[in-house]
């Protein structure tokens, strides 16, 4: 009579498990990937304020008003003013910008760096430990001193920025993409494709590079927060983008002195930043899980 | 174990060479000439180019790196622009401050994320699991000024239970010394936390899944004896690993957290450094933070065979 019982104990299945389809696109994908949507959609949320800054009832982040320096948040000044009588709603919004233009820059340029390096170590061998003690060098400096460092010997800008955390950056890259081209050149189908004939440039960029996007994809995600976490420091300290700029770090920077008597000119843009980087963080946990789980390190 | 030591530090070699290449070419390139500087506004151009002579500044680049380096490793790092002070006078002045401030922050957040990274593990899948890998990825996103102005504004100025900036040197006592690094030390330390208590976490969760602790526990040892003794020790070279990778971000955080919290030590002399354009404090600054940090993880290098017997060093 156990026997009877089996099939609708297996009807019962799908109430358990429903498929996929059954459910709705969007919320199967939130359920399956939290991360990638909170953090893809605070990231979004992020870049709507910082594109859309101009309309969003800010006004000139870097007009002066002596008149009204250091009023608390209010009707009229939602986050309230600095000490030099600037909005500092409009400040941090415009601030979002710079945070993300430098967070996503320095991803992309540490990324194709840190491919090229790494390529370039894993299949010309002779270059290889040359490359690689120079990366291990380089390595060897804390990122956010060597960011300091060479904002030392030039101006202060976003673009100087970017380079200046960008060569902090690549090495991680560099070695990652070195690590996953050699032990891919051991891969059967990485020897088939030599024996069918395949040339060097065209089994690089068919065979190896499709394979080692999925953990620098992932790594790009931390090296973003990273970046975006520096580059507030760097202003923050003195060594970044000049003060007139309406980043988050200089935000903080001018509410340094004050941060005891008016706490809020140093709380809304440590807020922003904090929110932005976790937001990457999650994104790249979640991408990191859905991707593959065992590889792309954190540093 | 005495060959893998030589060998090790011959490694190292390399490293310290490019690091000492690198922080040198930051100097050569510095904009603004020295000998116009020591020479004054007043003199002339075969003044200022005997002044260059004899400080062998038109000598080519690889003959001052050298020169540059002999000094270096005898211990000459220069003199300030600013003050006129040797560089290593200087950075004497402020070591203390700044070490004792990176060694109470390890020591409290090795104490704090381990049991964190033990437990969460232990509890994998819970929600004591969960909540310690939100908070570790809280860790890793807030800033180490936005922790540093939460804690002080939090116990300095709403409960006035801890001093907010300055630091008291040892000599005036071991309580005033601790009370003025606690709050520095939680900022700074907040990061290391996160990036511990994951790796723990993750290691912990490897070796619990090993045939010798199934073993362990069906001999009958019990739930603590198993984690402690029997996985964490196994568990041990990962975190290690990462505990030495993880200096570079303390040195980081250090220049942030001595700025916040009015700490005269290297981040305040570094950050002053920057502002005046002082590079051969820079340079000394950071060639002494490169030379540590890869100290630190030459002694990690060693300390495996101490975890793990089974890496005959």
């Amino acid at each position: 009579m156990s026997e009877i019982s089996l099939p609708e104990e297996a009807a019962a299945l799908p109430e358990i498990l429903p498929p996929p389809a059954a459910r709705g696109r969007v919320a199967g994908f939130v359920l399956r990937h939290p991360g990638i949507a909170i953090g893809g959609g605070l990231i979004g949320v992020m870049a709507f304020l910082a594109i859309a800054a101009p309309w969003l009832g800010t006004v000139d982040p870097q007009a002066l008003d002596p008149a009204n320096m250091l009023i608390s948040p209010s009707a009229g000044h939602w986050f309230g003013t600095d000490m030099l009588g600037r909005d500092i709603y409009s400040r941090v919004l415009y601030g979002a910008r710079v945070s993300l233009v430098v967070g996503f820059a320095v991803a992309a340029l540490a990324s194709v760096g840190g491919m090229a390096i790494g390529l370039v170590s894993g299949f010309i061998r002779a270059l290889d430990p040359v490359l690689m003690r120079i990366m291990d060098g380089v390595m060897a400096i804390p990122a956010i001193l060597l960011a300091i460092a060479l904002m030392a010997l030039t101006q202060g800008s976003v673009g100087n920025v970017i380079i200046a955390i960008t060569v902090s950056q690549v090495p991680q890259v560099a070695r990652l993409v070195r690590g996953m081209v050699l032990s891919l050149r051991e891969q059967p189908f990485v020897e088939a494709a030599i024996a069918a004939g395949t040339r060097t440039p065209r089994l690089i960029w068919r065979h190896i590079v499709p394979n080692t996007l999925a953990p620098v994809i992932v790594q790009a995600t931390y090296v973003c927060a990273s970046a975006m976490i520096i580059e507030a420091i760097l202003d923050f300290i003195g060594a970044g983008t000049p003060p007139v700029v309406p980043s988050w770090g200089n935000i903080m920077a001018e509410g340094r002195a004050l941060w005891q008597v008016k706490p809020f000119i140093v709380f809304f843009p440590a807020f922003f930043l904090s929110v932005t980087v976790l937001a990457v963080n999650l994104l790249g946990d979640g991408l990191r899980d859905a991707l593959d789980p065992r590889l792309g390190t954190r540093q | 174990m005495l060959g893998y030591i030589v060998r090790r530090l011959l490694a190292t070699i390399p490293v310290m060479g490019i690091v000492a290449l690198t922080v040198f070419s930051l100097l050569y390139l510095a904009p603004g000439d020295p000998a116009a500087i020591i020479a004054g506004d007043q003199a002339t151009v075969a003044e200022i180019a005997k002044i260059r002579a004899s400080l062998g500044l038109d000598q080519p680049y690889l003959v001052r790196f050298g020169h540059w380096l002999w000094q270096v490793v005898h211990g000459n790092l220069g003199t300030s622009v600013f003050t006129g002070q040797p560089v290593s006078a200087m950075i004497a002045e402020r070591l203390e401050p700044t070490l004792a401030l990176m060694i109470f922050t390890m020591l409290i957040a090795i104490t704090v994320a381990v049991p964190l990274g033990v437990i969460a593990a232990w509890k994998h899948g819970s929600w004591i699991d969960r909540a310690i890998m939100v908070f570790a990825v809280l860790g890793f996103s807030v800033p180490v000024f936005v922790i540093a102005y939460l804690l002080a504004y939090v116990f300095g100025l709403v409960f006035r239970i801890l001093p907010v900036q300055g630091f008291e040197p040892l000599s005036r006592g071991f309580w005033p010394f601790l009370r003025g690094l606690i709050l520095p030390s939680l900022a700074l330390g907040a990061i290391y936390v996160a990036l511990l208590a994951r790796i723990t976490r993750a290691a912990m969760l490897e070796v619990l899944a090993q045939d010798y602790v199934r073993t362990a526990r069906a001999k009958g040892v019990g739930q603590r004896g198993v984690l402690f003794v029997h996985a964490l020790k196994n568990a041990a070279n990962p975190v290690v690993t990462v505990a030495g990778l993880g200096v570079a971000l303390l040195i980081g955080g250090t220049v942030v957290t001595e700025t916040v919290f009015a700490i005269p030590g290297l981040g305040t002399l570094t950050v002053n450094a920057i502002l005046e354009r002082d590079y051969p404090v820079i340079q000394g600054v950071v060639l002494l933070f490169s030379f540590a940090y890869v100290l630190v993880n030459l002694i990690v290098d060693l300390l495996y065979s101490f975890f793990d017997p089974r890496i005959r060093l």
